[in-house]
């Protein structure tokens, strides 16, 4: 199982929690888990996330390897100018 | 893809990278050879002209087109039922609506109709003759405004489901970040500063206006060229507007003269593209200076409260910050930018940010260097600073107390890994700048900055030609120097010279997907793919060498440029050159070149710190820069020039958005600055030398060690000069831009 931050305004989707277990060993398991366990969160990620692997930030390289002690959070998506 | 952990570990010596070779754009840019987005041409080529909304707010009742397209001359005329309908993705639904309105006109200067034309007087006339029947409705500007529940409603139902309910229609979203318990931090404080910081909106002051030309056949089959940062990006969304399948598409980007974000979007092309469809003639459109202020995507404004609490030895105990940002007419202002970046530089145990998301009758926001981040900055800076100076203490020293660093917890989430702000602090510190003596009237401020910078979607093909020379072929328009970055990096992989290698922008039909140039990716990313790309073709040439010597392909090395036997037991051979295995290539197996496909993740993070002093007229209020450094980590400068220059650049820009630049409204929603003469953005005479200090704490993402460095540099700057301006004004200003009258107003009632 991996620990998922979840930044705060997406808490209301995952029931007021702010760190979320999902079982994933993939960013694309850990993005599919997340959908399935909390629906609410669904309409974010379809929006886009980023997501920190270890203080490492990613966009949507589905097979990135996360470890079970990794770092995850949620990000919203990085644009830039 | 894995992070390439390469640089981690290893000290190199470089022989290219870190050098100031000569720009390969800069006998063309001064000769006027560059053809920008203006300079394209084609045979049978009409004007397109757009008809603007001259309302803020209007609904569009009907669109009488017959007497335009009546008039000799006239080939076509367009208005929104010429697009695609497009029902279920938000975003590009918006971008169109944007190039052209559909049931209603949001802002002034709101495209609702446009035509294509044998000349341009026959354009103009035709615009005059379309007549458009609106029923003109209130209109709201302002971001505190427009939150209000009795605001004029722009959309209903754009608001996502993080906006509570009960809040006007024109609240589209809420971001919220942060760790800790905000009033538990706020008790410990020895002084709790509480402020509302205001920022306006500003535009990014390119001096090339959006300019483009299409062509489409009757086949289906188009091209365009335009101005751009992205113009696969651009591909995707005309595409996605007209109906049409991307592979019909190829768009070429044109020379750009300035983006700075504000062109990684559409305005024009579409529109263009439509035109030609429909007269089956290219369609050339180049905005005016107006056309660019009025409807192009200037930058958000903003309305800040920030608390912060701080001991009166300088510990900052918690951070609280609410940020509101009116991003124009549609959802997607950069708030949660902001509101995830706002505390960065600080390692804080209790810290949160509220943004919200807020739309007005403004044209639709475009990025806008770090977007979102200089405005959170400027609160959060602004108010450290007050802090630091009410307990007498070093604003410096102050920051390098809480400054965040490696192993810190960041105010948005993540760990950071290794970061540079501690060294940009010590050296602003150790500089001399910051102990030189000021004068009467005369102020010194500082302030840290930090963006993200990300990597993305990149394809890089590099030719070895028959000479021996190479062509890098990439997809990212060069918006700040990546063709003299790629042509190093190439040649430093290679072993050969700089000028030996060309790189230059490919057209969408030549390469796989490229990421809009933004994020401060190109550097970094295109880089690593170029890297990448060099690394294929000297295998693939250490394998020729292998053939022609008649040994085993893994006991040839690359090495100054050369393919070596790796050792005596591989045999005696002379090194075979670049050169000499490309004059070779068709007896050795065909053509050699390398390339690299990738998503590139692993960007580093970027900080920088920035110190300004500036002086005050107390009978003007007019505020002159007299010195300026920018302290900032640029991983690794690959051509220290382009670095500097980025960094001078956001210093300049900043200055602007803090002293002069706002967009300004009347009670009619109709803009009154639309051109430079009022719109007024910093010239060389306002400016010193802008100095820099580049720091190099390589990025363990990339083999060189690079981070993006075009963002960071405009994060500061809108604190630093209000710092400065506190003490040369002898007041704390509070509202973006310091413009004369309103120190002056400031001065006169303290």
């Amino acid at each position: 199982m991996v620990q998922v931050k979840i930044w705060g305004s997406l808490a209301a989707a995952t029931d007021d929690q702010t760190t979320v277990e999902i079982k994933a060993e993939t960013l694309r398991e850990l993005l599919d888990g997340l959908g399935k366990k909390y629906p609410a969160i669904q309409p974010q990620l379809d929006r886009g996330v980023s997501v920190a692997i270890d203080g490492w930030i990613y966009n949507d390289s589905w097979f990135t390897p996360i470890k079970p002690d990794s770092e995850v959070v949620l990000l919203a998506r990085l644009k830039g100018g | 893809m894995a992070l390439d952990n390469e640089s981690q570990n290893q000290k190199r010596n470089f022989k290219v990278v870190g050098t100031r070779v000569q720009r390969p754009d800069g006998i063309d840019k001064v000769t006027g050879k560059a053809r920008f987005g203006a300079d394209m041409s084609a045979p049978g080529m009409l004007v397109g002209r757009v008809l603007r909304s001259p309302h803020a707010h209007a609904q569009i009742k009907s669109i009488d087109t017959s007497e335009a397209e009546a008039l000799a001359g006239v080939r076509a005329v367009v208005t929104r039922a010429d697009f695609a309908v497009i029902e279920d993705d938000e975003f590009t639904a918006d971008t169109l609506d944007n190039c052209m309105a559909g049931e209603k006109a949001l802002y002034d200067g709101h495209a609702v109709a446009a035509v294509a034309a044998s000349s341009t007087a026959i354009a103009k006339k035709a615009l005059k003759l379309i007549k458009v029947d609106y029923e003109v409705l209130p209109n709201v500007t302002d971001v505190d405004a427009a939150m209000a529940l009795d605001a004029p409603v722009l959309h209903e139902g754009r608001a996502n489901e993080t906006v509570p309910a009960g809040m006007s229609s024109n609240v589209v979203a809420r971001h919220e970040f942060g760790h800790g318990d905000i009033e538990a931090g706020l008790a410990q404080a020895d002084r709790v500063l509480e402020r509302t910081y205001r920022t306006a909106a500003t535009h990014q002051g390119y001096i090339e206006p959006h300019a483009c030309l299409a062509t489409m056949g009757p086949d289906g089959q188009a091209d365009l060229w335009c101005c751009t940062q992205g113009h696969y990006f651009v591909r995707d969304l005309c595409a996605a507007i007209l109906g049409m399948k991307q592979g019909q598409l190829r768009v070429t980007a044109s020379e750009i003269g300035g983006g700075f974000g504000g062109k990684t979007t559409v305005f024009l092309e579409p529109v263009a593209l439509a035109l030609s469809k429909k007269s089956g003639r290219p369609v050339k459109m180049v905005m005016s200076r107006s056309e660019v202020l009025r409807a192009s995507g200037p930058t958000a404004s903003s309305s800040i409260d920030v608390r912060i609490g701080m001991t009166k030895d300088g510990k900052i105990t918690a951070g609280f910050a609410e940020l509101r940002y009116q991003g124009g007419a549609y959802p997607g202002s950069p708030v949660e930018f902001g509101a995830m970046s706002a505390f960065a530089p600080y390692d804080l145990e209790h810290v949160k940010t509220v943004g919200w998301d807020v739309v007005s009758n403004r044209p639709r926001q475009a990025a806008y260097r770090a977007p979102g981040a200089p405005m959170a900055a400027y609160a959060v800076e602004s108010a450290v600073d007050e802090l630091a100076k009410g307990f007498g203490l070093d604003p410096l020293e102050v920051r390098l107390k809480n400054a965040a660093r490696e192993g810190t917890k960041a105010s948005y989430g993540p760990t950071f890994p290794a970061i540079g702000l501690e060294a940009t602090l010590q050296a602003a510190k150790d500089h001399p700048h910051w102990a030189a003596p000021l004068g009467e009237n005369q102020g010194r401020g500082v302030a840290c900055g930090f963006w993200f910078n990300f990597g993305g979607n990149t394809c890089v093909s590099m030719s070895i030609t028959p000479d021996g020379t190479v062509t890098v072929s990439e997809g990212n328009p060069d918006i700040g120097g990546s063709r003299a970055s790629m042509s190093m990096m190439a040649a430093e992989e290679l072993g050969i010279s700089y000028d030996r290698v060309r790189t230059i922008i490919a057209d969408t039909g030549s390469l796989g997907m490229n990421d809009v140039t933004d994020g401060s990716r190109v550097t970094f990313a295109v880089g690593l793919a170029t890297i990448k790309a060099a690394r294929a073709a000297k295998a693939e040439m250490c394998k020729r060498a292998a053939q022609v010597w008649g040994i085993d392909e893994d006991a040839v090395i690359w090495e100054d440029g050369a393919a070596k036997p790796a050792g005596p037991n591989a045999g005696e051979f002379p090194p075979m050159s670049l050169a000499e295995i490309a004059a070779i290539a068709s007896n050795t197996g065909g053509p050699i070149s390398g390339h690299h496909e990738v998503n590139a993740e692993g960007a580093g993070v970027s900080f920088a710190t920035h110190m300004v002093d500036t002086e005050t007229d107390p009978e003007t209020g007019a505020v002159k820069i007299l010195r300026y450094t920018v302290f900032q980590d640029a991983g690794k400068a690959v051509h220290p020039d382009y670095v500097e220059g980025q960094f001078q650049g956001g210093a300049v820009q900043g200055i602007g958005w803090a002293l002069n630049e706002e967009y300004v409204y009347g009670d009619d929603g109709v803009l009154q600055n639309p051109i430079f003469l009022d719109y007024r953005v910093p010239v060389a005479s306002d400016l010193p030398m802008i100095d820099t200090v580049i720091l190099e704490i390589p990025n363990p993402g990339h083999p060189y060690g690079v981070r993006g460095v075009g963002e960071t540099s405009i994060v500061p700057p809108l604190a630093a000069v209000a710092n400065a301006v506190s003490e040369s004004a002898g007041v704390r200003m509070t509202e973006l831009p310091m413009s004369p009258p309103k120190v002056l107003a400031a001065m006169k009632s303290k």
